[in-house]
């Protein structure tokens, strides 16, 4: 279908954008590699009356190092994050989730940003954006606000981004030397994940220091799955130690039941990929 | 209205165009170029691949404007001088196409694929056309067509073509 008309604007700095939001009230939305929200325009789930366009603005583009941290600009590309040496030497978990995201053309479009934003509970970026503790910054009409992931997420796809606030880069830790997996189950090539394991893990001399897992689609929102975090650190890597370990991520997860998978299913899936997820991670 | 500029297949166009029109339909409607097809119009099947500034996209998940001061590069901009570009050479001598529908899109993956990986396993093939679906041909012959063009665009194979070129996605 052909969308329904709207207004379109296309700034170039983020101020313009921010404004251009709040002079465009509540039906404004915002435009980011659109993979998603064409589709919905498209569809006609949604109707904007104004559109605002973030491709012209350069500063939200790129990958930079600030001093501890790893800063991906919102409308860097799946394409870019997959590319980017810093994010693979030091948010390994990032790029791994990022080859897995929807196929090649969506990914040379579609942004980091956008999708976080959208918070698809399927989508793959959500979960190790959780497992990485990432920093999402925001502008808005007050200025620049810093949100923790593990508050970024309030439901299904409903973000702490206010309706006049912009989404303007995520902040990572560095995790360098860990090893990262990310594993998802789908039915077919470039089908949303049925359920997913975010896992990033830090081992030295045959013991595990450090483990932090995300799932996606295990509940509205990512989660953490803390449980197998915690009966993972410490202990000596083996398959047998991670395969226990797993037993305990889907404490604390609602899964939904749909066409694909019933929630103990899902239940399942998560124990198994999480121990998958685990185990490549550490080898 | 939004004004904008955009060279397709190597050609300069300026166009008023409305900002929900899709690239796809810019390019079907306002410039004729209908040898890039809507299948689908869910984004799922990839029949409307174009490349848009070299990088492979779907044209029903573009806005034209987004399109404005691009160059863009569609299947009936390939061939040179009459001869077919060596991967649309490639499916046709591999019989790569029953119906021929996503044939558009296949071949313009395919050229960004090889461009990103001059000479791809079988698997890297089936990964890299991903987000083409074909519901006739089971894909065995897409992917050996992908493979034979590899072969005949390594420097020093006798294909005729100038498929550097195209392959960088270079409108014209």
């Amino acid at each position: 279908m052909i969308p329904a008309s709207f207004d379109y604007v296309r700034p170039t700095s983020v101020a313009e954008a921010v404004q251009a939001l709040a002079d465009g009230g509540d039906d404004a939305k915002i435009l980011a590699g659109g993979q998603s929200f064409i589709p919905v325009l498209r569809l006609r789930m949604g109707d904007p009356s104004l559109v605002v366009d973030l491709g012209g603005i350069a500063e939200l583009r790129g990958v930079r190092e600030e001093g501890d941290k790893i800063v991906v600009g919102a409308m860097t590309t799946h394409h870019d994050v997959t590319r980017d040496d810093l994010l693979n030497q030091h948010v390994k978990l990032i790029s791994e989730a990022t080859k897995t995201v929807a196929d090649f053309q969506v990914r040379h479009r579609g942004t980091l940003g956008g999708a976080l934003a959208h918070a698809d509970p399927a989508g793959d970026l959500a979960a190790p954006t959780l497992a990485l503790d990432a920093e999402f910054v925001i502008a808005g009409p007050d200025g620049e606000r810093t949100v923790a992931s593990a508050d970024f997420f309030e439901d299904y796809f409903t973000t702490a981004i206010g309706p006049q606030e912009i989404l303007t880069a995520i902040r990572f830790p560095k995790y360098t030397g860990w090893g990262a997996r990310y594993e998802k189950f789908n039915r077919v090539a470039q089908a949303w994940s049925i359920v997913a394991v975010a896992a990033t893990v830090k081992v030295e001399g045959g013991t595990i220091t450090d483990a932090r897992i995300g799932l996606t689609n295990m509940a509205g929102t990512p989660v953490r799955a803390r449980g197998v975090e915690s009966a993972l650190v410490g202990q000596t890597m083996s398959e047998e130690t991670v395969r226990a370990a797993a037993q305990a991520a889907a404490e604390g997860t609602s899964p939904t039941s749909d066409a694909d998978a019933g929630s103990d299913y899902r239940e399942h899936l998560a124990k198994v990929l999480t121990g998958r997820a685990v185990l490549a991670a550490a080898g | 209205m939004a004004r904008i500029r955009t060279t397709v297949d190597g050609l300069v166009y300026e166009d008023d165009v409305e900002p929900r029109m899709l690239l796809v339909q810019y390019l079907r409607e306002r410039l004729g170029k209908t040898g890039t097809v809507i299948g689908c119009d869910t984004s799922n099947c990839g029949a409307c691949t174009v490349h848009l500034d070299g990088l492979s996209v779907k044209s029903c998940s573009v806005l034209a404007v987004q399109a404005n001061g691009s160059e863009v590069l569609t299947v009936e901009g390939l061939e040179r001088d009459g001869q077919l570009h060596p991967v649309q050479q490639a499916f046709h001598d591999n019989h790569a196409l029953q119906c021929g529908y996503c044939t558009p899109g296949m071949i313009m993956q395919s050229i960004d694929l090889l461009g990103d990986n001059p000479d791809p396993t079988e698997q890297e093939v089936r990964e890299g056309i991903e987000g083409n679906l074909c519901r006739c041909t089971g894909y065995q012959n897409i992917v050996r067509a992908v493979q034979d063009a590899a072969q005949k665009m390594k420097p020093g194979a006798s294909a005729s073509q100038p498929a550097t070129s195209s392959v960088a996605g270079g409108g014209a």
